[in-house]
C-alpha cells in the first residue's frame, strides 16, 4: 500500500472521497467542537422552546432547531461527534488489541493456550451481542468509558477469529519455521515476523469496526443505556427525542444520518483499504 | 412501583366512619343513559404481569383485578368514597377493635359456585401468608394474629371468624384508622380456594372471582380479552359487553391508532411528544380526559450523604429549583408543588407557602452551610423520557447555584436499588417511580417513604430520613380511629408534613395530572377514567350510542 | 460424518453451559434486588427475607446455579419473578412472532441480496456494480431505529398503507420484515457477487459460454446455483443474529417477539426470563453456525479435506 496507489483510488471513486471528506469532517467537528458550535451544548436556552414547552423547528436562529429542552441542535451534533469517535477510537482500539492478542497467543500457541482461547472464543460468538452489551450496560453503571468498554467485550470476537487465522497459516510459512529452526525465541519470531503482517488487519478492521461501534453506541443509547445526559452523543439524542419523530422529526433524521455518514464513510473506506492491502480480496468478504 | 391514581376528600374518612351502625349499599348511581353494550380496545406497551389479586401491584393489573373480583368494600366509581360491595352491611365496635360485615346473598364467583365467609377468611389469609410471596401483606398488619402467621408461627389468622353462613368478624390488635380502605384495595379480593388450588400455582394466569369481568382469552404477548361477569350482582353493571388488552404498543403508536378509531383507551396515556399536537387539534375535547390525580414528583435529598446532612443545604437546594420552567418541559401538564402532599388529600396545607424559588438566597444559605463554591454530587433518574430530560432541566438549575449534579439515568429497578441502599443515592428524581398513594388517606404518604420503618435496606425511604419526633405523631395520628376524631386526625396530619418540610428531606417539584386520551365512541365523565381508586374503571365507561 | 456432526453437537452443549455460566453469574451480580422489586413498596423486611427465600435467592451463587442447571435439563426454564409464571410458556408463546419475522426478514434480504449481487457479479466493475456495493454499505451502516422509524413515518403514519403496529396480519408485518430485510440485504449481495465471480470464471461457465448458451441461460442455470450455497450458509449465521438482533425492530413496531420479551425483562430484572432468552438466542447462534459449517465442505472442498 502506498499514498501514490490510495490516490489512485480516490480519483477512481469519487464515493471513497466523500467518505474521507466526511471523516475529516466529524474529526474537525470532534476537535474543534467550542469554535464551531453556535452555542453550548447543554445550554437551555429560554428561547428554545416554544411558549408551552415544545422543540422549535429549523430557523436562522437554531440552524438545526432545538430539541425537547430548548438545546441547540446543531451544537449538540458537533459535540455529539466528539462523544462518537471517542467511543469509536477507544472501544474499537481496545477490541482489536484485545482481539489480536488472542488471537495471535492462540494461533501461535497452539497447544492447550491456544485450545482454550479459541473456545472462549466460540463461546463469545455464541452469546447473543446485544443481549450481552445490554445487560453489561444495565449492571456497571453507564458512563462513556463503560459504555466504551462493553462495546470492546463484545467487537473483539470477530478480529481474534481473524488474527488466529492468519497466524496460524503465518507460523507454517517457511521463513518462520527456519527462524525457528536457527533457535529463534517465541517472542523474537512474534514480535519480527508475526505482528508486523498483522498490521495490515488491524487497520482494517481498526477502520471497519468503527462503523459498527459507532453504530452500536448508537443502539445502546436509543435504549437508553449509553452515554449518559447532558452529554449528547448521536444515539442518545434521538433516544431522548423519538417520541417526537412525527412532530419534531429533524430531532430524529438529522443525528440519523450523523450516525449513517459516519459509518458508511468508515465501512467504504475500511473496505478500500482491505482492497489495497489484499488484492486478491477484491470485492470478497 | 404502584400508580393507583386516588383521589381524596375529607369526607371519605366521614362515610367510612359513620357511627356504629350499619350502612346499606348506595349502589352504583344509576345511570343517566349510559349505553349497553359495545366491545373496546386497550393498549399497554408492557406484558399485563399477573391477575393473582394477592400478588399483583402495578398500575396495569390493578384495574383488571380490580374489575375481576369483588371486596367486601368498594369506592363509588369516580370517587374515593367507600361503600359496602361484596359486603351488605357492616358495623364497627366503639372501640375501633372490632369490624362485622355481612355478606351479600347470593353472590357467585364466576365457576358457579356461591360466594360464603370462609372465602373472604382464606382470601385475606392467602394474601398475608409468606408462601404466597404477596407484597401486600404489610396492609393487613392491623388484624390479631398478623404476626405469628407472618413468622410462620400459626397456619391462619386468628383475627379473622366466620361464626355463620354469613358474617365475617374482624378482630384488631389495634386500632388502624384505614382499615376499610384496606379492605377495598386489590390484596383483599375475595377469591375461590377449588380455583386457586386446581391452577396450580398459575392463578395469576387463570383468574376466577366475582367481579364485573371474566378473562375469556389470554394470548401471551399479545392481547387479553375480558367479556361482562352477567351474573354480577349489580344489574346493569357493567356496561360494555368486552373489553379487549393489546399488548406490546408503543404510546405514541397507540395513540395514531386510536385517532384513526382503532384503539379506544391509550393505556400508557399521551407521550409528551403528542400532547401539544392533540391538545390543539379541533378533537381535543372528545380525545383527552384530564384528570387532577394523588400524586407528587419530587428530588430526595439523603440525609445521610454528605453534604445533605446538612439542614441547610436541603433547604438551599429547595429554593434553587425553578418549578415553573419544569412544568412546561411537562407542557403544562403539572402545578408546582411545595409539599409532600398533592392538594387533593386530605392533610395539605393551603396556607402552607413553601420555598419560594431564590436563586440568590439559595447562594447565601450554601454559604453560611459552608458551600460557598457548591459541590459535586449525583442525581439519579429513571432513563424513560421525559424523566431524563427533568433530571437535565433540574441539573441546570442546581448548576446556577454552584451544586454540579452528575446524571445517573438508570433503568426504573435499578435507580430503586440504589435509592434503597445506604449511602448509595445522593439525590434522586423520583420521576416514574413518584408515588401515589394505595388509598387516599395521608398516612399511606408518610410511612414507606418519610418515615423511620421506610429507611431501610430495600426500602422506599430514599432520603433516609427519620424524624423520631415525627414519627410517634405520625403513629398517634393513625390510632385515632373514632371517627369523632378524624377532623382532628386529618389536622395532626397536616402538621406533620409542614413539620417534615422544615428538615427538607425532598424537594417537591410539581404535581402531575393524569391525561388518557379515550376514542370519541366512548362516553362518560373524566373521573371515570382517571378514577381515584382504579385508574380506568371498566365497570363504568360505556360507549355512547 | 456422523462423527463430525456428533463432535459438533457436542460442543454445541458445551458453549451452551458456557453461555448459561457466563450469564448466570453477570446477573447475579447486578445491582437490583428481585425480591425487593418484587416485595413492593409496602413490604416490611420479613416479607422480603421470605421472598428471598421462596426463590432460592438466599443458597450460595454456585448451588443456585446447579440447581438451575439441573431444572435447565429437564426443559424447565425456571419461574419469571415479575409474571409469577413459567418462562418456558412465555418464550415458546413469543418463539412464532420471532420465527415468523426471522423468516420474512431473511425472504426480503435473499431477494434482494441475490438480485443485486448477481447484477452486480455479471456487470463487475462497472457503474452498477459499484453502486450496487456501496448501497450493500449502507445497509449495514444504517442504524436499525433509523429505518425503523422513517418506514413507521411514512408508510404508516403519513400514508396509512400498513397498520403502525401489531401482530396477526401479513400487513402487520410489512415494514418490520423490510426494515430488517433492507438492512441485512447488503451482506447478501456481497456474498452472492464474489460467489458469482467465482463461478463465472470457472471452465464450465466459460465453455457453456463458448457453445453458444445465451447470457441469461448461463447465469440463471449454470452459475446461479453454485453461488446458492454461501447463501444458505449465510442464512445459518443469519438465523442466530434475527433471534436477539431483533430487540430494536420488535420495541418500534411493536411486534410480540422474544426480542420484546426481553427487553421488558432487561428493565425489570427478571432474571429467569433474561436467562431463558440468552439461552435460546444462543442455541439459535449455535445451531446456526453448525448449519453454516455443515454446508462449509460442500462450497469449498479444502475445507474438507482439512
Amino acid at each position: 500500500m502506498s499514498a501514490g496507489s490510495l490516490l489512485r483510488a480516490l480519483v477512481r471513486r469519487p464515493v471513497l472521497a466523500l467518505a474521507l471528506a466526511i471523516i475529516a469532517g466529524v474529526f474537525a467537528c470532534a476537535l474543534l467542537a467550542p469554535l464551531l458550535a453556535p452555542y453550548a451544548p447543554d445550554d437551555q436556552i429560554f428561547d428554545g422552546l416554544s411558549l408551552d414547552g415544545a422543540p422549535l423547528p429549523p430557523s436562522a436562529q437554531f440552524l438545526l432547531g432545538t430539541d425537547t429542552l430548548g438545546r441547540d441542535l446543531l451544537s449538540r451534533l458537533i459535540y455529539g461527534a466528539r462523544t462518537s469517535l471517542l467511543i469509536g477510537l477507544v472501544a474499537n482500539g481496545t477490541a482489536v488489541m484485545i482481539g489480536l492478542a488472542v488471537g495471535v497467543i492462540a494461533g501461535y500457541f497452539s497447544g492447550l493456550l491456544g485450545g482454550v482461547l479459541m473456545r472462549f472464543t466460540d463461546l463469545m460468538t455464541a452469546f447473543p451481542a446485544l443481549l450481552l452489551a445490554i445487560v453489561l450496560a444495565a449492571l456497571l453503571k453507564p458512563s462513556l468509558w463503560i459504555v466504551a468498554m462493553v462495546i470492546a467485550m463484545v467487537n473483539w470476537v470477530q478480529v481474534a477469529r481473524i488474527g488466529y487465522t492468519e497466524t496460524r497459516s503465518l507460523s507454517e510459512r517457511d521463513f518462520i519455521l527456519a527462524e525457528r529452526a536457527m533457535g529463534a525465541g517465541n517472542l523474537r519470531i512474534l514480535a519480527r515476523h508475526i505482528l508486523p503482517h498483522l498490521v495490515p488487519t488491524a487497520i482494517v478492521w481498526g477502520t471497519l469496526g468503527i462503523a459498527t461501534t459507532v453504530l452500536l453506541e448508537a443502539t445502546l443509547s436509543f435504549l437508553g443505556i449509553g452515554v449518559q445526559p447532558p452529554q449528547p452523543s448521536w444515539g442518545n439524542i434521538v433516544f431522548e427525542s423519538q417520541s417526537y419523530f412525527q412532530s419534531a422529526p429533524w430531532l430524529v433524521f438529522f443525528p440519523g444520518l450523523a450516525i449513517l455518514a459516519t459509518a458508511l464513510s468508515f465501512n467504504l473506506i475500511g473496505d478500500a483499504l482491505r482492497d489495497l492491502i489484499d488484492p486478491t480480496q477484491r470485492g470478497r468478504d | 412501583m404502584l400508580k393507583t391514581l386516588l383521589r381524596s376528600t375529607a369526607l371519605a374518612a366521614a362515610i367510612a366512619f359513620a357511627p356504629a351502625a350499619a350502612l346499606t349499599l348506595a349502589a352504583t348511581a344509576p345511570a343517566m343513559a349510559q349505553a349497553q353494550g359495545g366491545d373496546i380496545v386497550v393498549t399497554y406497551k408492557d406484558d399485563i404481569a399477573t391477575l393473582d389479586p394477592a400478588i399483583g401491584y402495578d398500575w396495569q393489573n390493578w384495574s383488571i383485578i380490580k374489575s375481576l373480583f369483588s371486596r367486601l368494600m368498594d369506592y363509588t366509581p369516580g370517587t374515593p368514597d367507600l361503600v359496602p360491595s361484596l359486603a351488605e352491611s357492616f358495623t364497627v365496635s366503639p372501640d375501633g377493635l372490632t369490624y362485622t360485615f355481612k355478606l351479600r346473598k347470593g353472590v357467585k364467583f364466576s365457576n358457579g359456585r356461591e360466594v360464603v365467609p370462609a372465602d373472604v377468611k382464606y382470601s385475606i389469609e392467602r394474601a398475608v401468608d409468606p408462601k404466597t410471596q404477596g407484597p401486600g401483606a404489610g396492609f393487613f398488619g392491623a388484624i390479631a394474629g398478623f404476626d405469628d402467621f407472618s413468622a410462620g408461627k400459626a397456619t391462619g389468622l386468628s383475627g379473622i371468624e366466620t361464626p355463620d353462613t354469613e358474617t365475617v368478624v374482624f378482630k384488631l390488635s389495634r386500632p388502624d384508622a384505614t382499615f376499610l380502605h384496606v379492605l377495598a384495595i386489590n390484596f383483599a379480593s375475595v377469591v375461590p380456594k377449588e380455583a386457586v388450588e386446581a391452577a396450580a400455582g398459575d392463578f395469576g394466569k387463570k383468574p376466577v372471582g366475582s367481579g364485573t369481568f371474566v378473562l375469556k382469552d389470554w394470548v401471551i404477548g399479545q392481547k387479553l380479552v375480558f367479556a361482562r361477569n352477567p351474573d354480577y350482582f349489580v344489574k346493569g353493571v357493567p356496561h360494555i359487553d368486552s373489553f379487549t388488552i393489546e399488548i406490546g404498543q408503543e404510546p405514541l403508536v397507540a395513540l395514531l391508532r386510536l385517532q384513526k378509531g382503532e384503539v379506544d383507551i391509550a393505556g400508557d396515556g399521551i407521550p409528551p411528544a403528542k400532547f401539544l399536537e392533540i391538545s390543539k387539534s379541533p378533537d381535543a375535547k372528545d380525545l383527552i380526559v384530564d384528570g387532577q390525580q394523588l400524586h407528587t414528583g419530587y428530588v430526595t435529598l439523603n440525609t445521610k450523604i454528605k453534604p445533605f446532612d446538612n439542614v441547610k443545604v436541603r433547604q438551599a437546594l429547595n429554593m434553587a429549583i425553578n418549578k415553573d420552567r419544569l412544568v412546561r418541559i411537562v407542557n403544562g401538564r403539572a402545578t408546582p408543588a411545595n409539599q409532600p402532599l398533592p392538594p387533593a388529600m386530605p392533610g395539605y396545607d393551603t396556607a402552607y407557602k413553601g420555598y419560594a424559588y431564590d436563586v440568590a438566597k439559595a447562594k447565601a444559605l450554601l454559604k453560611e452551610a459552608g458551600y460557598a463554591d457548591g459541590f459535586s454530587t449525583v442525581l439519579y433518574s429513571t432513563n424513560t423520557d421525559p424523566q431524563p430530560r427533568i433530571a437535565q432541566a433540574i441539573q441546570q438549575d442546581l448548576a446556577a447555584v454552584g451544586v454540579k449534579a452528575e446524571i445517573k439515568a438508570l433503568a426504573q429497578s435499578n435507580v430503586i436499588a440504589a435509592g434503597g441502599t445506604e449511602g448509595e443515592a445522593p439525590m434522586i428524581w423520583s420521576g416514574g417511580m413518584a408515588w401515589i398513594a394505595d388509598f387516599p388517606d395521608p398516612s399511606n404518604f408518610y410511612g414507606p417513604i418519610l418515615g423511620c420503618a421506610g429507611a431501610v435496606q430495600g426500602g422506599w425511604n430514599w432520603s433516609w430520613y427519620c424524624n423520631e419526633d415525627l414519627q410517634k405523631r405520625a403513629v398517634a395520628a393513625d390510632s385515632m380511629s373514632d371517627p369523632a376524631k378524624s377532623a382532628e386526625r386529618i389536622e395532626a396530619w397536616k402538621k406533620v408534613f409542614v413539620d417534615v418540610m422544615a428538615d427538607a428531606p425532598w424537594i417537591p417539584v410539581f404535581n402531575e395530572r393524569r391525561v388518557v386520551a379515550k376514542s370519541k365512541r366512548m362516553g362518560g365523565e373524566p373521573n371515570i377514567y382517571v378514577d381515584p381508586t382504579r385508574v380506568i374503571n371498566y365497570d363504568a365507561i360505556f360507549v355512547k350510542n | 460424518m456422523a462423527l463430525l456432526l456428533a463432535r459438533r453437537l457436542l460442543q454445541a452443549a458445551l458453549i451452551l453451559l458456557g453461555v448459561a455460566a457466563i450469564t448466570f453469574v453477570l446477573l447475579y451480580a447486578l445491582p437490583a434486588d428481585p425480591a425487593v422489586l418484587l416485595a413492593g413498596r409496602n413490604a416490611t423486611p420479613q416479607t422480603v427475607a421470605n421472598i428471598r427465600h421462596q426463590l432460592g435467592l438466599d443458597l450460595p451463587l454456585p448451588v443456585q446455579f446447579w440447581n438451575y442447571i439441573v431444572h435447565l435439563l429437564q426443559g424447565d426454564l425456571g419461574r419469571s419473578f415479575n409474571q409469577k409464571t413459567a418462562v418456558a410458556p412465555l418464550i415458546l408463546a413469543r418463539l412464532p412472532a420471532t420465527l415468523t419475522l426471522m423468516a420474512a426478514g431473511i425472504a426480503i434480504e435473499v431477494m434482494i441480496g441475490l438480485t443485486l449481487g448477481v447484477i452486480a457479479a455479471v456487470r463487475r466493475d462497472g457503474a452498477i456494480d459499484r453502486l450496487v456495493m456501496t448501497l450493500s454499505f449502507v445497509g449495514v451502516s444504517t442504524p436499525q431505529f433509523l429505518v425503523a422509524l422513517l418506514l413507521l413515518y411514512v408508510f404508516a403514519a403519513t400514508l396509512g398503507w400498513f397498520p403502525m403496529s401489531g401482530y396477526g396480519t401479513p400487513a402487520h408485518l410489512v415494514l418490520p420484515a423490510v426494515t430488517l430485510g433492507i438492512l441485512g440485504a447488503g451482506w447478501y449481495a456481497r456474498i452472492v457477487r464474489s460467489a458469482m465471480i467465482d463461478v463465472l470464471g470457472q471452465d464450465y461457465v466459460r465453455t457453456a459460454h463458448a457453445k453458444g448458451v445465451p447470457a441469461a441461460r448461463v447465469v440463471l442455470r449454470h452459475a446461479l446455483p453454485n453461488a446458492l450455497l454461501p447463501v444458505i450458509a449465510m442464512i445459518g449465521i443469519d438465523i442466530g443474529q434475527f433471534m436477539s438482533g431483533a430487540v430494536v425492530v420488535e420495541a418500534v413496531f411493536g411486534w410480540p417477539g422474544i426480542g420484546q420479551l426481553a427487553w421488558q425483562a432487561i428493565q425489570q430484572v427478571d432474571i429467569p426470563i433474561i436467562m431463558g432468552v440468552t439461552l435460546v438466542s444462543a442455541l439459535a447462534i449455535v445451531l446456526g453456525n453448525l448449519l453454516a459449517d455443515l454446508i462449509a465442505p460442500f462450497i469449498d472442498p479444502r475445507i474438507r479435506a482439512g
